[in-house]
């Protein structure tokens, strides 16, 4: 059956590009016109058609969803009637109001490009190259890349990205998890289950913030609950008894709101004080490494200007243009990129001979 | 040095890409976007330095612009907190009307000024607003420089 195919040479590297070439004649005879985020080389799962974007591993999003909602839920249901009846109707108002904020804010921050670079295209990349190679030597492995730039008179070293191929701008950092550069890179954060960045960390303080007065209103509540219910004559005990979904919103409360309000401490110093989470781990700017008083560049020396352009600094869009549509000659490039990188992994490619020689014997017969 | 060879129909459809020069970004003043003014020597005979400065230097005051902190901003970001940010999905923010413009400028350089020369401004924000891609085409006066690229046409700058 393989003879019928008329390929003599086992080469991986012919076996792998036919079938995509034979792919892409089809493709282009059908004429689809695809749109950007079908092609994009990062880690992320995409929905609504570009319209929201995740990253590959929505780490525990939906554990964290899932403890707002319940713990409201709990809430809502069991304490709320109580307290309505005795306090005031604007408990479960305002609980409400919080809880849909949280949601929100938590849905924002999880669904949106916390400021994705795209990466360098193939003539920026040789052109980047260029002018490493007429600096640098001429072994076979260069040495690891870097490139110091002026920043406000404070001297801050770039790092080439070998996944993007560009030097990253100044306070970007290569996500590993989804396999971008992200713009102000802060952290990944596992709760959110995406990265937060430029883009979307006001968001993520808006949601940290939320849910640090969600969780300490409902912990309230719910002990001015078993309170009063005491009150009326009975045992802390018996009360307890009586509302046993008070308990859980109890547990859950006490060893959320320690963990929460921390954060929000740690993340209202960083805005204070324009640092990112990277930044303040690595230390970059201490005042042990540096000689100046003031070690940041990008700080404007003021906390109430520092906050405010952060928080309601203008919001960029979106650089990866996730819903526009590929042109012929940007979905050409994508198969001589497989081209060149295929000789490093031709023990990998030799796993696939198998099935890549069935693909091409069907497509011939076809 | 102003030959009249190109319109900008006819770079994007059939003129040879020779090479395409980036201008980098400027990080002096921190993360703000900004070009280099700094002239390219690979342009050196195809356009005069000053109109390429004042382009780039129109285009660096468009984004300081854009991302100018200051009353507009602090409304827009409050009026987003209180709202949850459901107002982002439905409002164009002033950075994007900002970059409208930027792309309207851009096409109009590229019809008067850069075409005419062979020359082509790809939109930075298409680039992740990280360089200026200067694309340079064939030049037919001299007809000697031979293109060195396969594709036929770079035209992916305003559509």
């Amino acid at each position: 059956m393989m003879k019928n195919c008329e390929y003599q040479q086992i080469d991986p590297r012919a076996l792998s590009v036919l079938p995509q070439s034979a792919q892409n004649n089809t493709e282009k005879t059908v004429q689809r016109s695809r749109r950007k985020w079908e092609v994009f080389p990062g880690k992320n799962r995409f929905f609504c058609d570009g319209r929201i974007i995740l990253p590959s591993q929505s780490g525990v999003l939906p554990l964290t969803l899932g403890l707002i909602v319940v713990t409201c839920g709990l809430f809502f249901a069991f304490d709320c009637p109580f307290l309505v009846k005795h306090l005031t109707v604007f408990i479960p108002v305002i609980g409400g109001a919080l809880f849909v904020f949280v949601v929100f804010s938590l849905l924002r921050t999880s669904f949106t490009d916390p400021g994705i670079l795209p990466r360098a295209t193939p003539d920026e990349a040789a052109d980047i190259e260029k002018q490493i190679d007429t600096s640098g030597s001429s072994t076979y492995r260069p040495p690891p890349r870097t490139k110091e730039i002026l920043i406000n008179q404070q001297v801050v070293k770039l790092k080439y990205c070998f996944t993007c191929k560009m030097f990253r701008p100044p306070r970007t950092s290569h996500c590993s998890l989804c396999d971008n550069c992200v713009e102000r890179f802060d952290h990944h954060c596992p709760w959110v289950g995406n990265c937060v960045g430029k883009r979307n960390y006001r968001f993520f303080y808006s949601f940290i913030i939320s849910l640090s007065f969600l969780t300490s209103f409902i912990f309230g509540c719910v002990i001015t609950h078993i309170t009063l219910r005491s009150q009326d004559g009975k045992s802390l005990v018996q009360s307890i008894q009586e509302s046993p979904a008070s308990v859980v919103e109890l547990v859950i409360c006490f060893f959320s709101i320690w963990s929460i309000l921390g954060l929000s401490g740690f993340h209202t110093y960083l805005i204070a004080s324009n640092l990112t989470t990277n930044e303040d781990i690595k230390g970059s700017w201490s005042s042990k490494r540096c000689a100046e008083e003031s070690g940041n560049p990008y700080s404007y020396n003021s906390i109430i200007t520092n906050c405010c352009a952060t928080l309601c600094g203008p919001m960029p869009p979106s650089l990866i243009d996730r819903r526009g549509f590929l042109s012929l000659d940007e979905a050409i490039p994508a198969v001589s990129a497989s081209e060149i990188e295929l000789p490093p992994f031709t023990v990998k490619s030799d796993a696939h001979m198998e099935e890549n020689c069935q693909d091409f014997a069907l497509s011939c017969t076809a | 040095m102003a030959r009249e060879f190109h319109n900008l129909q006819e770079l994007r459809h059939n003129a040879s890409l020779v090479t395409k020069v980036f201008v980098q970004r400027d990080y002096t003043e921190g993360t703000v976007c900004r070009f280099q003014a700094k002239f390219p020597s690979e342009l050196d005979n195809r356009i005069e330095r000053t109109l390429l400065e004042e382009t780039v230097k129109t285009l660096n005051s468009y984004y300081v612009e854009a991302e100018k902190i200051g009353g507009q901003s602090y409304l827009e970001g409050c009026l987003a907190c209180a709202t949850a940010y459901i107002v982002f999905l439905c409002m164009e923010t002033r950075y994007e009307k900002v970059l409208k413009k930027i792309s309207g400028y851009i096409h109009e350089q590229n019809e008067k000024i850069y075409a005419p020369r062979g020359l082509l401004l790809t939109d930075p924000v298409e680039r992740g607003m990280r360089v200026l891609e200067i694309s340079v085409f064939e030049d037919r006066g001299s007809g000697s420089s031979s293109p060195s690229s396969s594709m036929s046409s770079a035209g992916s700058s305003a559509r």
